[in-house]
């Protein structure tokens, strides 16, 4: 099955690595005794390695494709196919329901505090990945400087709660206008921009409000940040850190529960079939009677509402805020969350933050190596799933009775 | 015969060129107008003028609706001019590719719709009631240009002759006074452009104005009442199809200066 060709492509293959990877896997300088190891050990282990995966892959392509064409010739008959509409149905979709329910309220029962506080942060991811799904996925705006608007929220709340003592309750609705008002703002000088010039404006954008905040010393305490946030309140009791903390976790499978409703009854209605069009054909988009600039800036403010909303969530998990937060590095995360899950589809959404959030923390296991097995998990889904890992579905419409 | 639609001087400049040289015509309400011409005369840039594609260099572009007043539409945005009744397809076919036919539909009613914001997260009975009317009409218009059973199918999954009439059906849906078409024809097989005139006489039967670009003659004689003919941005010539048949200037633009001057 495997030919000359093969092998000699395999070799090539894994020569390239060798040659890749040998600045890192090879020398190893120490700079204190001033002396250079050369590991050549490792060179061999990751060219026979990669020789080896190479062939691997070649040889199940190859099988693949007989299988394809005995099916073709009928010799064979066609594998049952695995069908992700099956789970739509009521009779598996309840029970998985149910089952997942059970689980997430069960958890904080069930893991220690460490397990919870990454929770909590993948949530706010989700609830991040919903938002910016808006404006990317739904939209098809590529916005890079997203993470302004979380910083915006985080900051409303630092800010608010420093100088005038707002609680969480109050500020968490402002967050979300805030956001939406900046994305308002920058919304406004893009509206004539696509694809990769709106890109890179997003992306200044995103880093404005970092430089201002880390620069504007007197308004934001600049690098140093604000401390001593207060967490979120329950009617007035005291909570202990460790009970808050699951608090703070039911908030947010509540707000992140919203978030998806929200979003939901959006994409499926007229402003959402609007977005959907806008990403679409602009041009034809126009010619049916849509508002470009409204539909444009509806998609900015209401993404970015998400992003302000979680920014006060934020602030009150972590009590301390400093723009390093904020870098475009979360940008482009959240970015990578939505394109990994798959653009516009919801349940595509959550599933890329769970698994770009908590993967990096297990992975932690193989401490140095995780970033690069996240790397190369993120390389090998593009190439096997370009649409995302669930592929957005869009609503049905039944002729009225 | 009211007039629905009234063009006069209209000129477009494209930094030295000028590719409508002060344009003049006149739509009556109720008729098919066809606009003929070489390649390269200006139609397609008349179309984008009228549907504000373009901002014209000069002249004006006048809608009267039945019972009201003129209305200047030139410098208008295209959606406004959706919105004020006239509607268009595209000579290179603009649907929206990975949304179902039906909802290519829908979104063409969107500018006769209004649900806002509020209405969509919290489905209030208005919103409710008025998508449940999207649908319906939306369902109804795909029945007359005959894509019924393809409601649900990707618009890019469909055949190319049943992608033109969707976009005829997507114009449909804004509620148009006057309708433009861009080569509706174009690349039909004879089957296919036999019953897009059909099509296009029945919309026409409705009381619709319809103006429409085509190269193919006989569907152009067969179906229009009155004719426009431009060439090098300039309207040559205009009649009945069968004073415009007739008409040295046409004659001269389409297949050159003739041989037996020489």
């Amino acid at each position: 099955m495997l030919t000359g060709t093969d092998l000699r492509r395999a070799l090539l293959i894994g020569l390239w690595f060798m040659f890749l990877t040998f600045p890192l896997l090879a020398i190893k300088v120490n700079p204190i005794e001033q002396t250079v190891t050369w590991r050549w050990a490792n060179m061999l282990w990751v060219g026979g390695a990669t020789t080896v995966i190479a062939l691997a892959c070649r040889f199940l392509q190859a099988r693949q494709a007989a299988r394809q064409e005995r099916i073709r010739l009928g010799l064979e008959p066609p594998p049952a196919t695995w069908n992700f509409a099956l789970l739509r149905e009521p009779r598996f979709a309840l029970p998985l329901l149910g089952a997942t329910a059970v689980f997430l309220l069960a958890f904080p029962a069930l893991f220690s505090s460490y397990q919870v506080n990454i929770m909590i942060t993948a949530l706010m991811y989700v609830v991040l990945g919903l938002g910016l799904n808006i404006v990317v996925g739904v939209a098809g705006l590529l916005d890079l400087g997203y993470v302004a608007f979380y910083a915006v929220g985080a900051y409303a709340y630092g800010l608010l709660h420093l100088h005038f003592d707002w609680g969480f309750w109050t500020v968490l609705p402002i967050g979300g206008l805030l956001g939406a008002l900046f994305g308002l703002l920058l919304g406004f000088p893009v509206l004539r921009l696509r694809g990769d010039y709106l890109a890179i404006v997003t992306l200044g954008f995103g880093e404005i409000i970092r430089l201002i905040l880390e620069n504007w010393s007197e308004f934001s305490q600049g690098p140093s940040g604000i401390a001593n946030i207060a967490r979120p309140g329950f009617f007035g009791f005291e909570l202990s850190m460790e009970e808050s903390l699951v608090y703070l976790y039911y908030l947010m499978i509540g707000m992140a529960l919203f978030t998806v409703f929200v979003v939901n009854r959006l994409q499926n209605s007229r402003i959402g079939r609007a977005w959907f069009a806008l990403r679409e054909d602009e041009i034809a988009c126009q010619a049916m009677g849509i508002d470009k600039t409204r539909t444009k800036l509806t998609a900015f403010a209401l993404g970015a509402t998400w992003a302000g909303m979680a920014g006060v969530f934020f602030a009150a998990k972590t009590t301390f805020i400093n723009p390093a937060s904020f870098t475009f590095l979360e940008s482009a995360i959240i970015l990578c969350i939505v394109v990994l899950g798959g653009m516009g589809s919801i349940v595509g959404v959550i599933a890329g933050a769970l698994l770009l959030i908590l993967l990096p923390e297990y992975l932690r296991a193989v401490a140095e190596y995780r970033m690069l097995v996240f790397g190369a998990i993120l390389v090998v889904m593009m190439i096997l799933r370009p649409q995302g890992l669930v592929a957005p579905m869009r609503q049905t419409y039944t002729p009225p009775r | 015969m009211d007039p629905l639609l009234t063009v006069s001087g209209l000129t477009m400049d494209f930094g030295g060129i000028r590719a409508l040289d002060h344009v003049h015509l006149h739509l009556v309400q109720g008729e098919i107008f066809a606009l003929i011409g070489p390649n390269g005369a200006g139609k397609t840039t008349l179309f984008n003028c009228l549907t504000g594609v373009y901002t014209p260099s000069g002249g004006d572009v006048l809608l009267k609706p039945p019972g009201q007043i003129p209305q200047r539409l030139n410098g208008l945005k295209p959606n406004r001019i959706t919105e004020k009744g006239v509607a268009r397809t595209f000579q290179n076919i603009r649907l929206f590719p990975n949304m179902s036919t039906l909802e290519n539909v829908m979104i063409g009613r969107h500018c006769r719709s209004r649900a806002q914001v509020f209405g969509a997260i919290f489905r209030t009975p208005a919103t409710v009631c008025e998508e449940k009317a999207i649908v319906g009409t939306s369902l109804a218009l795909l029945e007359r240009v005959g894509l019924a059973e393809h409601a649900h199918v990707l618009a890019k999954n469909l055949p190319y002759g049943a992608q033109r009439r969707l976009e005829i059906a997507r114009a449909l849906a804004t509620e148009p006074l006057l309708l433009l078409l861009d080569e509706p024809a174009a690349g039909m097989n004879p089957r296919e452009t036999v019953e897009l005139e059909e099509l296009i006489s029945s919309i026409n039967g409705d009381g619709l104005t319809i103006l429409l670009i085509e190269h193919d003659m006989r569907l152009v004689m067969r179906l229009s009442d009155h004719i426009f003919v431009m060439d090098y941005g300039r309207k040559i010539a205009e009649g009945t199809p069968e004073q415009i048949r007739h008409n040295p200037e046409v004659i001269k633009a389409y297949l050159g200066e003739g041989t037996d001057h020489a």
